[in-house]
């Protein structure tokens, strides 16, 4: 039963993410790649790792994702803006350059043997990882949140809707009168 | 005891990461190209996750952490540049990007 979640969860991630990179329409873009972000939750419930799992669905899928999706329609792309077709050949240098990372990593990973420890009582649940990101992980999770102001910041600077040096002047002249 | 071996979970990862790659490569437009990020982040979460159960060491599924909020940073930035590049240039295809003045 283990294996069988873990083979429908593996292949629906790999189908998904395929359809990711090769759809036209980019909203079923966003949506196949919520569907990858969807199976590997499942992944990570098998692997004891269930508040990751919910993370993964509340942030990436929920706040990310939905993030994507409001910019795809905001932007409301003709099939035209999407681009024409790439320099010749990049198809085939793209394929020959993956298919021969994705050779290495094989070749490199095949020979593992599953190891695992079995799992201590409640490891992976929201107390477990609650001590250990507020205990030996403390300063990074402090970092975090200097790095989402400056994420905040730069958002709002470079959302700022402005057409020109003219307008901005007019701006802060209304903003003075 | 893994549901299965660990291997396959690498494997697994390794075609994401691969896909990811691919997909930054032959991207049409920069949605996809974000995505594409997307997709190799999450891979590398997997793997996280699975050393972190392999090990039964918490600090995995704690970087987990810290590469969502990386990736949600990259979202944010990387879309509001994506937003302002419309608004100058009318199209996000990546080939017409070929300036470096604004």
């Amino acid at each position: 039963m283990d294996q069988f979640i873990f083979w429908v969860a593996a292949i629906v991630a790999v189908i998904a993410a395929v359809r990711v990179i090769f759809l036209k329409n980019a909203i079923v873009s966003v949506l196949h790649l919520i569907v990858v972000l969807v199976a590997l939750a499942v992944l990570f419930l098998q692997l004891s790792a269930e508040f990751v799992a919910a993370l993964q669905v509340i942030i990436y899928a929920g706040a990310i994702m939905v993030l994507f999706l409001f910019i795809v329609m905001m932007l409301n792309l003709r099939k035209d803006e999407f681009g024409s077709d790439r320099l010749p050949g990049i198809g085939v240098l793209g394929t020959l350059a993956a298919g021969a990372l994705l050779g290495e990593m094989v070749i490199l990973f095949s020979g593992e043997q599953s190891v695992a420890v079995p799992s201590p009582e409640g490891f992976g649940g929201v107390r477990s990882v609650g001590r250990a990101l507020f205990g030996g992980y403390l300063f990074p999770f402090e970092l975090t949140s200097l790095l989402l102001l400056a994420a905040v910041l730069a958002a709002v600077v470079l959302a700022r809707r402005r057409s020109g040096a003219g307008t901005t002047a007019q701006t802060h002249g209304g903003r003075e009168a | 005891m893994l549901p299965v071996p660990l291997s396959y979970y690498l494997v697994l990862a390794g075609i994401l990461f691969t896909l990811g790659v691919f997909g930054v490569i032959i991207a049409r437009n920069v949605i996809v190209t974000l995505m594409s990020v997307e997709l190799m982040l999450n891979a590398a979460n997997l793997l996280l996750v699975v050393f972190a159960r392999v090990h039964g060491d918490l600090g995995g599924q704690v970087m987990v952490f810290f590469v969502l909020t990386v990736a949600a940073a990259e979202a944010a930035v990387g879309l509001s540049i994506l937003v302002a590049i419309f608004r100058r240039k009318g199209s996000i295809d990546v080939d017409r990007l070929n300036i470096l003045k604004g």
